[in-house]
């Protein structure tokens, strides 16, 4: 045990911390998302500087133009992107579900087609799972494609998309069979977006901006060769795209959320906190830390076995609930002012904006309730409820 | 960066559990004999010149044992204190100790010696009376001692910062222990106990409180094993990071068997089931020395006042308007 950098470790945050203070433009820092969050093309340039600099796809095999780095490189890098308070690339969903899942399911052709362009920010990706009757229960897909010469014929809707209205391409999970159910007869597709029968709508959220869109396909013509898998194979393909949506995900948001509780002190120095409101920084201080040495033992199991431990599992669960209970203490320190809209707020709205968006924390990328289900089966072993 | 275990802490992990079910009595002797007593002692002085690290393998096993005996009296709280003599007497087997950090004072039925707080000073308590109380944790006797005077003197008081560490850590591994094995009887009950025709771990309202009291007991493991870790190499951190360990895996404990409790309904209720004495040694941790308002008033404090020139960088907030 040593919770110190290795000399490695440390020479690779060093330089990551020097190039993030010499390259990120002022004004993306603390770029705070949002319906335009990803139009504008300055997010694109930053995007290919981190491309450039080999920051993109750190822990990719070299040979699909990645870095080949250990998983404590790419924990690094999300800690670090945190604390400068660095927008992501452009490409999350490319680099971390669409990219990580046609290395593993791809045909050579696919890998050579879309793997370059993705890490390169050349071509975006969006990411079409859910549906408004297949939420959590995924396995209730009903967007349809139907083999005819040579294509896919796609029809139906998906929601909860981010990036789509920008989007080059999109991983689809279809019902390739209607007549079976659940887990068998899904199709997992890539689909180009600029095909025709494909339209996005964006969705307005809590906070009034529109991170999410929904996408309508009519009679979308998907070529057989955009096939990930094997037609009936959906379901296995799609729990790679999952699997690797959680997997470094806890160290992103833990250091996110490291961000939040500074700022948190920050304001408590700046406004006055009561011993209660004291008391409870101290809490959720203690809980931060607590979340990022749960991600630390997760990752060296990771290093040691090749498979994450099982703690790492509750991570976004303990994040999520976090930041929605950091977002209100904020309010409460800033007390009436609290009630004032983004434009007369404190601090931009800051904490405003922030305690709204918070309430999707627990509903985007796995429910708590689904969450916890996890933990309870798979973790603890209860039986199943389902 | 490496937060696992050695494959000799894992050995020692096994030994410990193994040795405990066998033995849930043992002897002082009987841990000197295992090298126990001197895990973290110099090899000079007869120990085995380990760290904190293997003790707090120790302090986990023996919390989830619910070991009665002067280990945490002598081994996490006095011996940052004690001389090169006492230590070789203590990694022997020879002699126990305990220390007056507050007026209750722990395992005062068996510790030999008594080191009392004094002044500029660490000292060895001379004469003075023991009067030995109830306490609702049975498996840890509390004391006080009356009278009596200062005698050798042990340690200057600087060393009372290290004791604090070394003690709130070693109390926040055995209540991961404790909580532990309240988990585990509670996940066995409700994977085998059928109401409505059901075994009752299916329904989430028993099955979520369940994932929330796993999330607690993981959450203060790596708080304990953090400040163990702090403790063992002498960070800067190591006052922090042990009050947040003592408030949050105390605090936690205590939830868990809460939890266990109420997922085994009647039975959890009774006193035959140990579930009760597993909850008495949470509460008795919790408890203990220093309370969690005032850890976390103290870490607050550290945050808030103490740290505004290290965390400038980040603050004040800034906002960029998105697009």
């Amino acid at each position: 045990m040593d919770l110190r950098d290795t000399p490695d470790e440390a020479t690779f945050r060093a330089e990551l911390r020097s190039w993030l203070e010499e390259s990120l433009p002022q004004d993306l820092q603390g770029h705070r998302g949002g319906a335009t969050r990803f139009a504008g093309p300055e997010m694109r340039a930053w995007s290919r500087a981190l491309h450039d600099a080999g920051y993109a796809g750190l822990t990719w095999p070299e040979e699909y133009g990645g870095g080949g780095a250990p998983y404590t490189h790419q924990a690094i890098f999300l800690e670090e992107m945190a604390r400068a308070e660095a927008p992501p690339h452009i490409g999350v969903i490319g680099i971390g579900m669409a990219g990580p899942t046609i290395i593993a399911h791809g045909t050579d052709e696919q890998k050579s087609r879309y793997l370059a362009p993705l890490l390169a920010a050349d071509e975006i990706w969006c990411q079409g799972f859910s549906e408004p009757g297949a939420g959590s229960d995924l396995a209730g897909v009903r967007t349809s494609s139907r083999l005819d010469d040579g294509h896919f014929v796609v029809n139906g809707q998906k929601v909860w998309s981010s990036f789509a209205h920008i989007a080059d391409f999109c991983i689809l999970l279809t019902r390739s069979d209607p007549d079976a159910t659940r887990h068998a007869g899904l199709t997992y597709l890539i689909v180009d977006m600029h095909a025709s029968g494909v339209e996005v709508r964006p969705l307005r959220q809590i906070t009034g901006e529109a991170e999410f869109n929904e996408i309508f396909f009519s009679d979308v013509r998907v070529p057989a060769e955009n096939l990930l898998g094997e037609v009936g194979g959906g379901w296995q393909v799609a729990m790679t795209t999952l699997l690797h949506e959680r997997g470094t995900l806890g160290f992103a948001l833990q250091a996110q959320l490291e961000v939040q509780i500074r700022k948190l002190v920050a304001l408590a120095r700046d406004r006055g906190a009561d011993p209660l409101q004291r008391d409870r920084i101290a809490r959720e201080w203690t809980e931060m830390q607590a979340v990022r040495f749960t991600n630390y033992r997760s990752l060296s199991a990771l290093m040691k076995t090749g498979m994450p431990g099982p703690e790492g599992s509750i991570s976004k669960l303990v994040w999520s609930e976090a930041n929605q209970r950091v977002t209100k203490l904020a309010l409460e320190i800033l007390g009436p002012d609290a009630a004032l809209g983004e434009e007369n707020a404190p601090y931009g709205g800051y904490w405003q904006y922030q305690q709204l968006r918070s309430r999707g924390n627990t509903i985007e990328a796995g429910t708590s309730e689904v969450l916890r289900n996890i933990v309870a089966e798979r973790v603890l072993g209860l039986p199943y409820s389902r | 960066m490496d937060f696992t275990f050695t494959p000799v802490q894992e050995a020692l992990r096994e030994q410990a559990r193994e040795f405990l079910a066998a033995t849930p009595e043992p002897t002082w002797a009987q841990l000197a004999e295992l090298g126990w007593t001197g895990v973290s002692i110099a090899e000079e002085d007869g120990g085995a010149g380990l760290s904190f690290l293997e003790e707090a393998v120790l302090f986990e096993e023996l919390g989830r044992a619910l070991y009665r005996g002067p280990y945490f009296a002598t081994i996490g709280l006095t011996l940052p204190a004690l001389l090169s003599e006492d230590r070789a007497a203590i990694a022997s087997g020879e002699t126990t100790w305990t220390l007056a950090l507050g007026p209750l004072v722990p395992d005062l039925d068996s510790a030999e010696h008594v080191a009392i707080v004094g002044g500029d000073g660490i000292y060895e308590l001379e004469g003075g009376e023991r009067e030995l109380l109830a306490a609702t944790d049975e498996s840890r006797p509390l004391g006080v001692v009356r009278g009596g005077e200062p005698g050798r003197r042990l340690a200057d008081s600087t060393v009372l910062a290290e004791i604090e560490a070394r003690s709130q850590t070693a109390l926040a591994l055995e209540a991961c222990g404790v909580a532990w094995l309240a988990l585990e009887d509670a996940i066995e009950y409700a994977s085998s106990r059928v109401q409505f025709g059901k075994k009752i771990g299916v329904y989430q309202a028993v099955s979520h409180p369940l994932a929330d009291a796993y999330t607690r007991v993981e959450l203060s493991r790596s708080l304990a094993l953090w400040a163990a870790w702090c403790v063992a190499t002498d960070d800067d951190q190591a006052s922090i990071a042990a009050a947040a360990a003592k408030s949050y895996a105390g605090e936690s404990a205590v939830a868990v068997c809460e939890t266990a409790i109420q997922s085994l309904g009647g039975i959890g209720f009774t006193w035959e089931h140990r579930l009760q004495r597993l909850y008495k040694r949470a509460l008795g941790i919790e408890s203990f020395g220093t309370s969690g308002t005032r850890l976390r008033a103290e870490i607050a404090a550290s945050l808030i006042e103490q740290d505004e020139a290290s965390s400038g960088s980040l603050a004040p907030v800034k906002v960029t308007q998105g697009g």
